[in-house]
C-alpha cells in the first residue's frame, strides 16, 4: 500500500467526482476538504454552500463546525436557514450534496437517526439535520464512508434520508426533484447504483480486491461488468491536502 | 422606552417553569449566558427547542431543568454526540420530538408568520413522518400533488443574542443569521442579549441589518461575551477547544456536575465567567478586523 491514509484516499476520490461550476452543499470534515481540493485542481469555479446559510464561502482555515466564522468572512452571501433550504435546496439550485450516516443500505437509503427501535433506541444518533432534504432535492448525492459490514446492512434500521427506497421506480414514483445517490466512496472502492438503483461495486482502489469489498458489505454485493481501478492519489493532490488544507491533520489522520 | 435590565431579572421575569423556550442561533450567537442563568435559577420542566441543541441544551438537561427537547440535529457540531442528552434519551428519562432541519425551521416560519402550517415538498424518507405525528400530508389543491405540512412552533419565550441593539430592543445581527428572526417573531416573549448597547442613531444608520424591531422585544440585556463557547462574528472566535473538551467532560456525569458547580453555580454572572476564563483564552479568541465597505443610503 502506498503511503496515504484512507481518509486521504476517500477525500481525493470524492473530489474527483465534482465538476467545475458545481454548486455544492458542503458538510464539515472530508466533504469540505474534497470541495477545497477540487477547487484547487480541476474545479476552480465550484461554489461552496453551507447549511448554516453561507453561499460562496472561501474559508481561510479548516472549520471544525458547519457554522464557523471563517465561512462568513469573504463569502458571497449569508442568508437565513429557512432561505438556504427553501430558495437554494428546495428550489433546485444545488447540484451536489454530500451525505454520511451510520448505515447505508442496498438502495442507498441512509440511517443517521437510531440503531434499534426508535422509541427504545440501542444507540441514539444525532438525527437528520439537513440530510433528509439534501438526499431528496440535490441533483446528485455522494456518500463518503468507511467500508464496514455493519455500515452496509441489507436494510437500514431507520430511513433518515431517501436513496432509491426499494427500487429506482419507487423513487421516481415519489417525484423527488433530486437524482439520488450517484456514488458511495469507501476506502475499498466505489459503489454506484445500477438501473434498478441497487448499489454495485463499480471501482476498486489500487491494491484492493473484490473479495474484500464483498466481505465488508452486508448484502450480496454485485460487481459491475465494467469494474475499473481508481487512479492512485497523485503527488499534487496529496501535497495540497497535507500542506494547504489540513496541515494539522485533523481530518486526514483517519485510517493511518 | 428602555427595556434594559440585568439578565438575571429578565430570566426571572420572562422564563417560567414549564415554558417552551427557544434559545436561538445556528452555531453562531448561542446565548450560553442565558442558559447558565436559567440553570442558576433552577427553572424546571422546560421544553427546549433548537434545530441544533448544542452544548447549551446538553448543560441544561444535565442540570435537571428540562422535561422535553425538540430538535433536528442532536450533535456536538464537528465533534460527535451530545452525550448527556443522548444518555437521557437512551435511558428513557427525557422526552423528545424530532424533525429534519427544514421541517423544524418551517415550523418556526409558520409560527413567525401567523400561519396554521407550512408546506414543504415531500422527501420520501418516511420514517420520521411515521414516528412524529406533527408531519401530515395534504393535497395541493392546485396541482393535486401531495405536500408535507408541519404546524407552527410558538415558543413561550425566545432568547436571541445579537451584536448590537439599542435600549428599546431594535437589534442588529450580521454573520450567520440562522433562525433568530423567526424565533423572535414566533415567540410570545422575547429576551434580547447584546454584545453592545448602542444609540438608536447607530441602528438607524444601517436599517437593513436590523432583524428584530423593538416592539416585539420584552427585555434587553447587555451581556458581553454572552455566546462563549459559541461566538459572535467580529467580536470573538468560537472556542473549538471547549467544544472538544466538552466531549471528554460529558463522558462522566460527575465531571459534568463539577463543571456546572465551577462555571455556572460558581460564578454570579457572565462577566465573572469571562474573567475566570483568563487572559490566555481571551487572547486565543480575539479576532482581527475585516471591515465591510460603507454604503450610501442617500440623504432625502
Amino acid at each position: 500500500m502506498a503511503d496515504y491514509t484512507s481518509a486521504e484516499l476517500l477525500t481525493i476520490n470524492a473530489a474527483r467526482l465534482l465538476r467545475d461550476g458545481d454548486v455544492v452543499f458542503v458538510g464539515v470534515g472530508l466533504p469540505n476538504l474534497a470541495c477545497n481540493l477540487a477547487r484547487r485542481t480541476h474545479a476552480p469555479n465550484l461554489v461552496m454552500i453551507y447549511e448554516a446559510g453561507v453561499i460562496g464561502a472561501q474559508p481561510t482555515r479548516l472549520p471544525l463546525s458547519i457554522g464557523d466564522p471563517t465561512l462568513v468572512s469573504g463569502a458571497i452571501s449569508v442568508c437565513s436557514m429557512y432561505d438556504i433550504f427553501a430558495l437554494y435546496l428546495q428550489r433546485g439550485n444545488i447540484d451536489v450534496g454530500f451525505l454520511g450516516g451510520a448505515q447505508i443500505d442496498r438502495y442507498g437509503n441512509i440511517n443517521a437517526t437510531v440503531i434499534g427501535d426508535y422509541l427504545h433506541p440501542k444507540v441514539r444518533l444525532p438525527g437528520s439535520g439537513g440530510s433528509m432534504e439534501i438526499a431528496a432535492w440535490a441533483n446528485r448525492c455522494y456518500i463518503i464512508t468507511p467500508h464496514q459490514k455493519r455500515r452496509f446492512p441489507e436494510k437500514v434500521d431507520f430511513r433518515t434520508s431517501a436513496g432509491f427506497l426499494g427500487h429506482r421506480r419507487e423513487r421516481e414514483a415519489a417525484r423527488l426533484r433530486g437524482g439520488g445517490p450517484q456514488a458511495v466512496v469507501t476506502d475499498i472502492g466505489i459503489l454506484e447504483p445500477d438501473e434498478s438503483g441497487e448499489l454495485i461495486l463499480s471501482a476498486l482502489h489500487p491494491g484492493r480486491t473484490i473479495d474484500e469489498a464483498k466481505e465488508n458489505t452486508g448484502w450480496d454485493l454485485r460487481v459491475s461488468a465494467s469494474l475499473r481501478f481508481t487512479d492512485p492519489p497523485t503527488e499534487t493532490e496529496l501535497n495540497i491536502l497535507r500542506n494547504e488544507l489540513d496541515p494539522g491533520r485533523i481530518y486526514l489522520r483517519g485510517g493511518e | 422606552m428602555s427595556k434594559l435590565m440585568p439578565l438575571s431579572e429578565a430570566i426571572r421575569k420572562y422564563v417560567h417553569d414549564g415554558d417552551l423556550v427557544y434559545a436561538a442561533g445556528f452555531t453562531h450567537l448561542i446565548p450560553f449566558a442565558a442558559g447558565h442563568e436559567i440553570i442558576r435559577q433552577h427553572k424546571r420542566n422546560l421544553v427546549l427547542a433548537r434545530a441544533t441543541p448544542d452544548l447549551i441544551y446538553d448543560q441544561m438537561v444535565a442540570a435537571g431543568c428540562v422535561r422535553k427537547v425538540i430538535f433536528s440535529y442532536m450533535g456536538n457540531p464537528g465533534v460527535g454526540s451530545l452525550r448527556v442528552m443522548r444518555a437521557e434519551i437512551e435511558a428513557g428519562r427525557l422526552e423528545w420530538e424530532e424533525y429534519s432541519h427544514f421541517s423544524m425551521i418551517s415550523r418556526l416560519q409558520a409560527g413567525a408568520s401567523g400561519l396554521p402550517f407550512m408546506p414543504m415538498n415531500p422527501t420520501a424518507a418516511g420514517d420520521l413522518e411515521r414516528v412524529n405525528p406533527n408531519y401530515r400530508q395534504v393535497i395541493d389543491p392546485f396541482s393535486g400533488s401531495p405536500v408535507v405540512v408541519v404546524p407552527p412552533l410558538k415558543p413561550d419565550v425566545a432568547i436571541v443574542h445579537v451584536q448590537r441593539c439599542d435600549a428599546e430592543g431594535n437589534a442588529q445581527i450580521w454573520g450567520i443569521i440562522g433562525e433568530q428572526k423567526e424565533a423572535a417573531f414566533a415567540a410570545e416573549r422575547v429576551i434580547v442579549t447584546a454584545e453592545e448597547i448602542v444609540d438608536e442613531s447607530i441602528i438607524r444608520s444601517d436599517p437593513n441589518r436590523t432583524l428584530i424591531p423593538a416592539f416585539i422585544v420584552d427585555a434587553v440585556c447587555h451581556v458581553p461575551y454572552c455566546a462563549h463557547p459559541s461566538y459572535t462574528q467580529g467580536y470573538y472566535d468560537r472556542d473549538n477547544e471547549f467544544y472538544l473538551s466538552w466531549d471528554e467532560i460529558s463522558k462522566s456525569r460527575q465531571k459534568v456536575q463539577e463543571y456546572l458547580d465551577e462555571w455556572v453555580f460558581g460564578v454570579p454572572d457572565r462577566s465573572a465567567y469571562w474573567e475566570k476564563l483568563g487572559p490566555e483564552v481571551h487572547r486565543r479568541l480575539r479576532v482581527g478586523e475585516r471591515l465591510s465597505v460603507p454604503v450610501n443610503f442617500g440623504s432625502y
